[in-house]
């Protein structure tokens, strides 16, 4: 595709749009619809978009499979890491309330908020790196015929 | 959609069927937006619609366009006795059940009451679905981030990291030529 000007050029304009998008729904999910999953699936498919215009190859120098390969685990990573950062700072296990120091009353919505965003970046970055991973994965297997 | 589904199964032309799969995809967003489950919706029309889409169209370019003619006619009568049984009882099993959004139904009894009245004061976020998801029930979308990192795992394992293959590949062509 990366002949038709037509394709290229709107995908260019579109996808800063796409990728601010996934940008939104991930960190605007507390108020909105959306939250880790619909944008780590939304930022996949910008780059994907990326790729079906410029080719694999371009996407892979901008970013190399090893690279989101890391992401892959570094998404989990976040989310059980926060989960034992609340077991550390006395809570439960995922629970928020540790997170930050109490203000008045037995809850913390702070401490959750932030929880919450936390989890939900880490959500959203294996569920990017992941839809991405098997892209390469799926296509790079044409270079091999 | 019952439309979009006969044509994917009578057509055989691959390209056709996942153009219509895709089709159907965003059709279930549609219909999951008219539901008020706006997060399924964009979660459907990103994946169903979009990656699952460019997946199988790569894949189609790997194993080619056309499916294969079963060799032979089969009788179609039991595998459609059975279909219509299960959907039969899966249809018997929704007459009791309550009426869509009614307030009294099950649903709306055992644990919604108390998300939505608490979320407010104990996860100070407007989103209740996002409280419920990453909070309330943190576990399980841990449970679910895991899966979907096992898939990543399961594609690579199978599928094989591409990059150091391909350079092998390319040293044995060179040989050859």
């Amino acid at each position: 595709m990366k002949r038709n000007p037509i394709v290229r050029e709107i995908g260019d304009f579109m996808l800063p749009a796409i990728l601010m998008f996934a940008l939104y729904v991930q960190f605007h999910g507390d108020y909105s619809p959306g939250g880790g999953f619909q944008a780590g699936v939304i930022f996949a498919a910008g780059i994907i978009v990326y790729s079906l215009i410029h080719g694999l190859e371009r996407t892979q120098r901008i970013l190399p499979p090893a690279v989101v390969r890391a992401g892959v685990s570094l998404g989990l990573l976040l989310y059980i890491g926060v989960g034992f950062a609340c077991l550390f700072l006395g809570g439960d296990f995922l629970d928020y309330d540790a997170l930050l120091p109490h203000g008045e009353g037995p809850n913390n919505p702070h401490g959750q908020e932030l929880g919450i965003l936390l989890v939900e970046f880490g959500v959203g970055l294996t569920v990017a790196a992941v839809m991405v991973t098997i892209f390469y994965a799926f296509s790079g297997r044409r270079d091999d015929r | 959609m019952a439309l979009t589904a006969l044509a994917v199964v009578r057509l055989r032309g691959l390209l056709a069927v996942i153009m219509l799969s895709g089709i159907y995809s965003l059709i279930s967003a549609a219909l999951l937006t008219t539901l008020d489950a706006v997060d399924v919706a964009m979660t459907e029309a990103a994946v169903g619609a979009g990656i699952t889409t460019v997946l199988l169209l790569g894949t189609m370019t790997l194993t080619g366009a056309d499916e294969a003619r079963p060799s032979r006619p089969r009788r179609r009568l039991l595998p459609l006795a059975v279909v219509l049984v299960t959907g039969g009882f899966l249809v018997y099993g929704t007459l009791d059940m309550p009426h869509f959004g009614a307030a009294d139904a099950p649903i709306h009894q055992h644990v919604a009451p108390r998300y939505i009245e608490q979320t407010a004061s104990e996860v100070g976020v407007p989103n209740i679905v996002t409280a419920v998801l990453a909070s309330y029930r943190g576990y399980d979308t841990m449970g679910e981030t895991t899966v979907v990192f096992t898939a990543a795992l399961g594609v690579l394992l199978l599928l094989g990291v591409e990059r150091p293959r391909r350079r092998r590949r390319d040293d044995g062509d060179g040989e050859d030529a």
